[in-house]
């Protein structure tokens, strides 16, 4: 009798620590997994990569105006300025614009920021395309140094027909990593993982 | 009851104080040694709440400075909910499920060893960080990214202090099933157990489903922290409110752990002294399984604010105010069972009515939170303090104060003074509606929480609520007193010390034996309160 019970308690305990065992990879999978669910529901205000080809496809609608404002922020502990050079545009949904950002270095050292994209609307997330921009890869600013920081985008014709305005925000954050880099070897031009 | 006589024959402890209780393997023994840890918990964790409130109790800084009065609300709640709350519920769960269902005890009493003594350590490394360099954590306890990983390298102590815990409680819930599904008596089947048992097994699957999870969550914190991983850092890549989502996919199922065994607990007493059976036994069976299938997906109503897009917030609003229909149906149950009872009103009754009331309140506030458009003006404010509290400790400590007395006598073999006991419940109830009701409109008026200093406006409510703390605090050393003085003595206790009382536990003499069912008692109708729902 003991024996027996012994051994049902023995299944059940294994049985049991699996599920602990795998809902403590699940909790890491979490990431993945949001990551995944915002890219495809653009919840996150995540915008989206095209290539040219991709542009070729998006017909062009010239009876449509969208507002495009442009904000620009810095996480507290980068010492940058940051500021959109426009504030905001007109544009045509399907036809390529370009806009720019002007970044400058007050601290004393060599920095590299990444800059973290956001669009509000979040829905209009998925209708914002760039085929180039500043936060695709990490920005190097020596000391003293300001640059205008170029960004090439298009609207998907497809954004739904409720939304007039678009409004595009980065904030840049400093990259410890590479900016301890670029002291130590002074070397420039790194990829990032913006 | 002649197993009863057996065991009551061979009523062998071991002799030493190390052998007795550091090598413990019966149930009783680690149950005790719980009760006593988390009472130790509950005064430690009581004592910070006492630094908060009286820091509270004018405007400007008075006693401490601003970044020790964080780590005092953000080891206040950690301690409360993992040091008091949890190892209590864990406590009554050792000492009465086998004994409920008729089993000699636990099904794996070595690891139940084990996972009691994981927590004096994990906790001696908690509060150690009180004294390291930067100080505890002081992010509040939900250690929310980034301004968690600002603080100094301490931290590292608090994040194994939590996986220690998550271990504990994960081997603490296995044994707990184990013991449920593999070693009731014959005759025991699964609608014929105490609600308390039914309300634990449902408690023990949420643990092990979510608290793996919060041990992921901080291994990132960890790693984001020491090891130069971005997972919930911007300028890397990642997304520091996906530490929030992370956070409360356990945080939510971890209010109903704390609050599913309280319902088991008020479930058994309200019987007791209403004299009647529970009404609607089924009902409350599912209407606990409802809630702990709920709470898995409502977990982003606690952070409304983040900025969800329209859907989001319509499904966690509506998906959390759907939790009310079973939670009512419990409340429902519970009047209905004191309706036209022969009631009494003995301590453990009184604290469990008490229950049944301020619970509600609390659940009420809940509600009010759900709307999310609401949510943004309560959001952070003391209104969410005032609703936890609530339910927490007019919910949660309530209960468990409700136990103790319920269960005291089986457990001491003495009746505690019930003059001081009606004295205890009426003191507590009277400051803790004194201590939290006030807090409801300081959060209305807007007053933020986690804050050391405040606008002069709400000075006066925080003046009273400050008062009903210190009240409050010292109701509770007055209890540890009752529950000394009834250890040392006091009336004999019978075997069925509640006349009223049903259920295998008042089978066995009291004080209960060390050995209680070493061979299976022989279930009759009238010796369980559920008997007509076996298969």
């Amino acid at each position: 009798m003991a024996t027996e019970e012994q051994d049902s308690n023995r299944v059940l305990v294994r049985k049991l620590t699996w599920a602990a065992v795998l809902m403590f990879g699940f909790g890491f999978a979490l990431w993945p997994l949001y990551t995944v669910f915002c890219n495809i529901t653009g919840i996150n205000g995540k915008t989206g990569q095209v290539s040219e080809q991709d542009i070729q496809s998006m017909g062009l609608d010239p009876n449509r105006v969208v507002t495009v404002h442009f904000d620009g922020t810095v996480n507290s502990r980068l010492p940058w300025q940051f500021r959109p050079n426009q504030f905001s545009m007109e544009v045509h949904p399907g036809q390529v614009y370009e806009a720019s950002y002007h970044a400058f270095n007050r601290g004393v050292e060599a920095i590299v920021g990444n800059a973290v994209p956001s669009v509000a609307p979040a829905e209009a997330s998925l209708y914002f395309n760039k085929t180039e921009c500043f936060c695709f890869t990490a920005q190097k600013l020596e000391a003293g140094e300001g640059k205008d920081m170029p960004l090439r985008f298009i609207i998907d014709p497809a954004l739904p027909d409720d939304i007039q305005e678009v409004t595009l925000s980065y904030t840049f954050f400093m990259n410890d990593e590479q900016s301890r880099q670029a002291n130590q070897h002074q070397t420039a031009g790194q990829p990032g993982n913006g | 009851m002649s197993s009863v006589a057996h065991a009551e024959g061979h009523d062998h402890k071991p002799e030493g104080f190390l052998d007795r209780w550091l090598f413990t393997t019966n149930h009783k023994d680690i149950g005790t040694l719980y009760l006593v840890f988390s009472l130790t918990m509950f005064i430690i964790g009581g004592a910070m709440a006492m630094v908060i409130r009286a820091e509270l109790f004018m405007p400007g800084m008075q006693l401490v400075d601003p970044a020790f009065f964080n780590q005092m609300t953000t080891m206040h709640a950690l301690i409360m909910v993992f040091g008091a709350v949890m190892p209590a519920f864990v406590g009554l769960a050792n000492w009465m499920i086998p004994m409920m269902v008729g089993a000699p005890d636990m099904a794996l009493p070595r690891m139940n060893n084990w996972s009691f003594w994981i927590l004096p350590f994990a906790f001696t490394m908690l509060l150690s960080t009180l004294f390291m360099d930067g100080g505890a954590p002081a992010a509040g306890w939900t250690l929310y990214p980034p301004l968690v990983l600002q603080g100094g390298n301490s931290f590292a102590f608090a994040i194994f202090a939590v996986h220690l815990l998550g271990i504990s409680s994960i081997m603490g819930a296995i044994n707990i099933i184990a013991t449920i599904l593999n070693m009731r008596a014959p005759g025991m089947n699964l609608l014929n157990m105490p609600l308390f048992v039914w309300t634990w097994l449902i408690t023990a699957f949420l643990l092990i489903a979510v608290m793996p999870v919060l041990a992921g969550g901080v291994t990132m914190l960890l790693t984001d922290k020491f090891f130069g991983t971005s997972f919930f850092n911007a300028a890397g890549g990642g997304d520091p409110v996906m530490y929030q989502h992370i956070f409360w996919f356990f945080g939510h199922p971890e209010v109903y752990i704390m609050i599913l065994p309280a319902f088991g607990v008020v479930s058994e007493i309200l019987p007791t002294f209403s004299r009647k059976p529970l009404f609607g036994y089924t009902s409350m069976v599912y209407a606990s399984a409802s809630i702990a299938f709920l709470s898995f997906i409502v977990w982003s109503h606690h952070m409304f604010t983040v900025g969800m897009p329209l859907g989001g917030e319509l499904f966690f609003m509506y998906a959390t105010m759907v939790i009310a229909v079973p939670t009512g149906v419990k409340i429902f149950n519970w009047v209905a069972t004191m309706w036209k009872g022969a009631m009494t009103f003995e301590t453990p009754m009184l604290f469990a009515v008490g229950f049944v009331i301020m619970f509600t309140i609390g659940g009420f506030s809940g509600l009010m939170l759900a709307i999310a458009p609401a949510d943004f003006q309560y959001h952070d404010t003391y209104f969410v303090v005032a609703h936890f509290h609530y339910v927490l400790v007019t919910g949660a400590v309530y209960a468990i104060m409700a136990g103790v007395y319920y269960w005291l006598p089986k457990w001491t073999g003495h009746m505690y003074d019930e003059r001081l006991g009606k004295i205890h419940f009426w003191w507590s109830t009277i400051a803790v509606n004194v201590l939290f009701f006030p807090q409801h409109f300081l959060g209305l008026a807007g007053m933020p929480r986690r804050i050391p200093d405040y606008s002069v406006q709400f000075a006066e409510f925080n003046m009273i609520s400050s008062i009903g703390g210190f009240a409050f605090g010292l109701a509770q050393i007055f209890f540890v007193y009752i529950v000394w003085k009834t250890v040392k003595g006091g009336k004999p206790a019978e075997a069925r010390a509640w006349e009223g009382a049903k259920g295998l536990e008042w089978t066995v003499p009291s004080p209960a034996p060390h050995h209680t069912f070493e061979t299976p008692p022989e279930i009759k109708p009238d010796m369980i309160a559920h008997p007509s729902n076996a298969h």
